[in-house]
């Protein structure tokens, strides 16, 4: 009975730390809408931070000091970034702020190992809370039981300085209606600066109280980044209850989860949200987001197809690009077949995200699936290539089908966290089924055959089927299908009214979606002789998402420019360059400030008003742009 | 609209392609991978010691009078991206070989790449045995002793212990999985009167530690094995040491004698487990001290274990394209298969039957002295001596 109580009281202290990251990233999300990945970069450089403090200044002050101090330094770090960066695109369409946070986390992991070197780095352990305490022949760290009373303490003094000051009251507001404050006269720039700086220093001092019982390293952030937001989704966006109750209950499922299944912990939180979200769709504690005001149309700009000069442009580019191989040397055309594969990937994003309005963060599942898809029909089942490529996106297919009914019947923040739970399950599956898929270690020669193993003809290859899966996806865009889903996005309840069956387009778009990228994992697992998990994972995941933004999400051929673009960029700089997280990071950075629309959004605004004085007048062209 | 830009890319990756392709030919070139950035703990030690080794061998008069270049590029710890890296090494930059690597994925994914497009492949530090054994093709060698042999190892020091419950704590992937495979088959074999009584598998990189802990105390072994490292180890370690879990236990550990992971727990460095590592302070051999002395004076830091693979991977590969005197993968396996030389470990030879280096390790326990975590008592364990029998070998590797 003693170890289950002592079970759960390790529970409680694991949960400590993981309430306050989450309750910082709820806060900032609940009144700024920002997805701030950088949440995890905080953590980290909290810990770094109060490292350094700690081991300069001794003593019980030296070190409860240092660890405040740490989290207030690292919270005018928070205040700077705000300020300099996010007031910035504050205005760029929904997950663009993704997109710089998520250039700041790379950019923190290099500057981490330049200031404080690359070992892993021990802190100290707080003074009076070193040793254990013996409960009936069990012991606990009696630094467990500091946090364990630390976070109801954290939990009662946010609620007072949520129900019991004015600034609190602003808060609340703006997490309900922001809109709506902002109409009230309330300075809403002070008031996002200021929830942002509480933000980070919930998560640096979470950082920060690690020192005692953890290593400091620069893979801090990505190990805590996912989970806060696993446990901020299930506990409800903006509820800082909900962080706690979801914190408390991912722990404890995990302490006495091994107990059981000592492999679970890989997946646990993922199974949790999965079936949190799935029976609550707004989390256990967050309410319905409430229907957008924005009249569509004002902000979404209207596409149009391409003109036949375009038309004619594009298929000049295109023979262009198949002229490479003329002049090209096999390293390029093997960086060029793989960049045309990304094209694929990021195209079918930004099907399901910009026409469809649903951010998936966990597409790399469906173009992992179609990776292995291709590896279980080549090397299991021995078949040729052409009949592998044809059937192997097939899983993608089916696995985009399965959890794709049940991601669209939510929207928004919770339809992406679905969507990554999946992608993490379809990865933990991967991963530990051994026997089949090789774990971690992969299934390797997945070769391609005689006719398509030069570089050239596989250069070919995927390059023509990177044209047709984005003709294909452009037409699907302007056919009636392609309209209903726009509706959809638009306005669910006029499309509704008017006869369109939402849910099962947005699903049909998601099928689609995932299918593409099965074709684009495919050709991967050709490409590379080899499938591994990493092909379905987080990482991947992302880099889709960024190539979106990054070519522009309210565009046609954002997602094809933007692949182009990060693609080469991050094959060119991690081969010339040691810094390349912080090149890359960087180079992410400027792109959001210069091209706040994506690349293509900010060239297609540029051209309209170009044109606009001799077609229309300045004021109806300003708002009414259209975008290729 | 799109497309131009298609081929706006292409032109500048294919002029970069071409100004790479022009090769002086009073140089030989060595492609070399590893993660850099995501595992700078194991890699900064280890670019040092191959630096040191291209330095020593080009002071030496280079390769048949050719001077030795390497080559260095990052993979991100993702195996598609060692590929392009390797796929970059060996189209444009026209290199003789490719070396390196550290995590088992991708050390399998570039060999074989190595193996498809007919490249040699010197894997440094991956230690899975597929890569010689289920895995193993012809153009791959490895350096560094492999799981089954650090298990071997560290198998005939347990044995000798009176302990008969055993827990085990591995990290849940394939690394992990198949250390403690390996060491309960080889346990079991010497030990049939031995007992599994609890098993852990904290993801990599997220090991809860308090409940592990907790866990693992409660199933009440006498001993435990443990196969984590870097920082789940100092969780680990941390959490262990305030609940008392390795009090009155046995430990015997992977790796944990290695500068890398047992620097880092300084005054809290546990007592008595037996380790495999790297004591640089304790090895008394000429080989050894030339190697450190050299190290010293040029970083004025101390070597870890990576700067031990890092240096002898490079010259390794000296001594390969020395005796092949050619750049032709045949030519340069014919040389390598059999082909013995000296190390700071002692002389070493690249096995013809399953292209393993008889690189041993050294075999001791964990001590605390002037707060830092030393291995004392620590003995070089030969690597030919913790391979299976030659027949036994023959089945494990794919026939030709």
């Amino acid at each position: 009975m003693a170890f289950y109580f002592v079970q759960f009281l390790t529970g409680l202290a694991s949960a400590a730390s993981l309430f306050l990251v989450a309750s910082g990233l709820s806060i900032i999300f609940g009144v700024t809408r920002i997805v701030n990945f950088a949440h995890g970069a905080f953590y980290m450089l909290g810990a770094y931070m109060a490292f350094t403090l700690t081991e300069r200044f001794s003593g019980a002050l030296g070190f409860w000091g240092g660890i405040v101090v740490a989290a207030l330094i690292v919270a005018a770090i928070g205040v700077l970034v705000e300020m300099v960066l996010l007031r910035r695109i504050y205005h760029a369409p929904e997950l663009f702020q993704l997109l710089a946070t998520f250039g700041l986390t790379l950019m923190v992991q290099d500057i981490v190992v330049l200031i404080w070197g690359p070992d892993d780095l021990l802190g100290r352990r707080a003074p009076g809370f070193r040793g254990a305490v013996d409960f009936f022949g069990q012991n606990i760290p009696s630094y467990d039981l500091f946090l364990i009373a630390l976070s109801p303490v954290v939990l009662g003094v946010l609620w007072l300085l949520f129900q019991r000051t004015r600034w609190g009251v602003l808060v609340r507001a703006a997490t309900q209606d922001r809109d709506m404050v902002a109409a009230l006269g309330v300075n809403q720039k002070w008031l996002f600066t200021s929830v942002f700086a509480l933000g980070v220093f919930l998560a640096a001092l979470g950082g920060a109280l690690q020192i005692p019982r953890d290593a400091v390293h620069h893979a801090l952030d990505l190990r805590i980044i996912v989970e806060v937001f696993v446990v901020v989704v299930i506990g409800g966006l903006g509820s800082i209850i909900g962080a706690f109750v979801a914190a408390v209950l991912v722990s404890e499922l995990n302490a006495f989860g091994i107990l059981i299944f000592p492999k679970i912990s890989i997946i646990l939180v993922f199974l949790v949200m999965a079936v949190v979200l799935i029976v609550r769709p707004w989390g256990l504690f967050g309410k319905p987001e409430a229907a957008a005001r924005r009249t569509p149309g004002l902000t979404v700009n209207p596409w149009r197809p391409l003109t036949s000069g375009e038309r004619l442009m594009s298929l000049g580019a295109l023979v262009l690009a198949a002229m490479l191989p003329l002049f090209a040397g096999n390293y390029a055309l093997t960086v060029g077949s793989e960049i045309a594969i990304y094209v694929i990937f990021a195209a079918s994003l930004h099907f399901l995200m910009s026409v469809g309005g649903l951010a998936s963060f966990g597409h790399a599942a469906y173009f992992g699936l179609g990776a292995y898809g291709v590896a279980f029909l080549a090397k299991a089942a021995g078949l040729p290539m052409i009949v592998s490529l044809l059937l192997g996106p097939l899983l993608g297919l089916l696995g985009a089908a399965v959890f794709g009914f049940f991601a669209v019947q939510l929207s928004g923040v919770y339809f992406a966290m679905l969507t990554l739970a999946f992608a993490q399950i379809v990865w933990s599956i991967a991963f530990q089924w051994v026997a089949v898929t090789g774990g971690d270690n992969g299934i390797l020669g997945v070769w391609p055959d005689k006719w398509a193993a030069g570089p050239a003809s596989f250069y070919w290859l995927s390059l023509a089927i990177a044209a047709l899966a984005v003709t294909v996806l452009r037409v699907i865009v302007f056919s009636p299908f392609g309209f209903a889903l726009r509706a959809t996005r638009d306005s669910p309840l006029r499309s509704e009214a008017i006869g369109i069956n939402g849910k099962r387009v947005q699903w049909t778009a998601f099928v689609i979606s995932g299918t593409v990228a099965g074709i684009g994992g495919a050709l991967f697992a050709y490409l590379k002789g080899s499938v591994f998990p990493d092909s379905l994972g987080i990482s991947l995941s992302v880099d889709a998402l960024v190539m979106v933004l990054l070519g522009g999400v309210e565009t046609v051929s954002g997602a094809v420019i933007g692949a182009i673009v990060f693609k080469a960029a991050n094959i060119w700089l991690v081969s010339q360059t040691d810094l390349s997280k912080l090149v890359l990071g960087g180079f992410i950075v400027l792109m959001v400030v210069a091209f706040p629309k994506g690349i293509v959004g900010t060239l297609e605004t540029i051209r309209n008003r170009w044109r606009s004085p001799d077609t229309k007048s300045a004021l109806l062209a300003s708002r009414i742009e259209t975008a290729e | 609209m799109r497309r131009r830009h298609v081929l706006g890319a292409g032109l500048a990756i294919a002029v970069a392609g071409m100004a790479g392709s022009a090769m002086a030919q009073s140089e030989i070139k060595i492609g070399e991978i590893n993660s850099y950035s995501l595992l700078p703990a194991f890699t900064e030690p280890y670019r040092k010691g191959w630096q040191l080794a291209v330095e020593e061998v080009n002071a030496a008069g280079g390769i048949n009078g050719k001077k030795l270049v390497v080559i260095s590029k990052d993979d991100g710890g993702k195996p598609a991206d060692a590929q392009t890296a390797a796929n970059e090494l060996v189209s444009s930059e026209n290199v003789a070989m490719l070396a390196g690597t550290f995590l088992s994925n991708i050390g399998l994914a570039v060999s074989d790449f190595a193996n498809q497009k007919k490249v040699f492949f010197l894997a440094a530090e991956p230690l899975t045995d597929a890569i010689t054994w289920s895995k193993g093709n012809r153009y791959t060698f490895r350096l560094r002793p492999s799981n089954y042999m650090q298990a071997a190892m560290l198998v005939e020091e347990a044995a000798k212990l009176p302990a008969k419950r055993w827990a085990t704590i591995a990290p849940n992937y394939e690394y992990g999985q198949s250390a403690v495979a390996v060491f309960k088959k080889l346990m079991s074999e010497k030990r049939p009167d031995i007992q599994w009584v609890d098993e852990q598998w904290p993801p990599q990189g997220k090991i809860d530690a308090g409940p592990v802990v907790q866990a693992v105390a409660a199933a009440n072994p006498e001993a435990i094995l443990n196969v984590t490292f870097g920082a789940d180890l100092v969780k680990l370690v941390r959490e262990g040491n305030t609940r008392g879990l390795f009090k009155g236990r046995s430990v015997v550990s992977f790796l944990t004698g290695e500068p890398e992971y047992l620097d880092p727990l300084k005054d809290e460095t546990p007592e008595g487990w037996i380790v495999t590592g790297y004591p640089w302070y304790d090895i008394k051999t000429p080989d050894h001290d030339k190697f450190l002395k050299a190290y010293q004076a040029k970083y004025n830091d101390y070597p870890r274990l990576g700067s031990i693979v890092g240096y002898q991977t490079i010259k390794a590969a000296a001594a390969i394209l020395a005796k092949a005197n050619s750049t032709d993968p045949e030519k340069l396996i014919a040389a390598t298969e059999g082909l013995s030389m000296p190390s700071p470990f002692g002389e070493i030879t690249f096995r013809k039957i399953d292209h393993q280096s008889t690189l041993g390790a050294y075999v001791g326990k964990t001590a605390l002295k002037d707060g830092k975590g030393v291995m004392v008592n620590s003995v070089y364990r030969k690597g030919a001596d913790y391979l299976p029998g030659d027949a036994e070998v023959a089945k494990l590797r794919p026939k030709e």
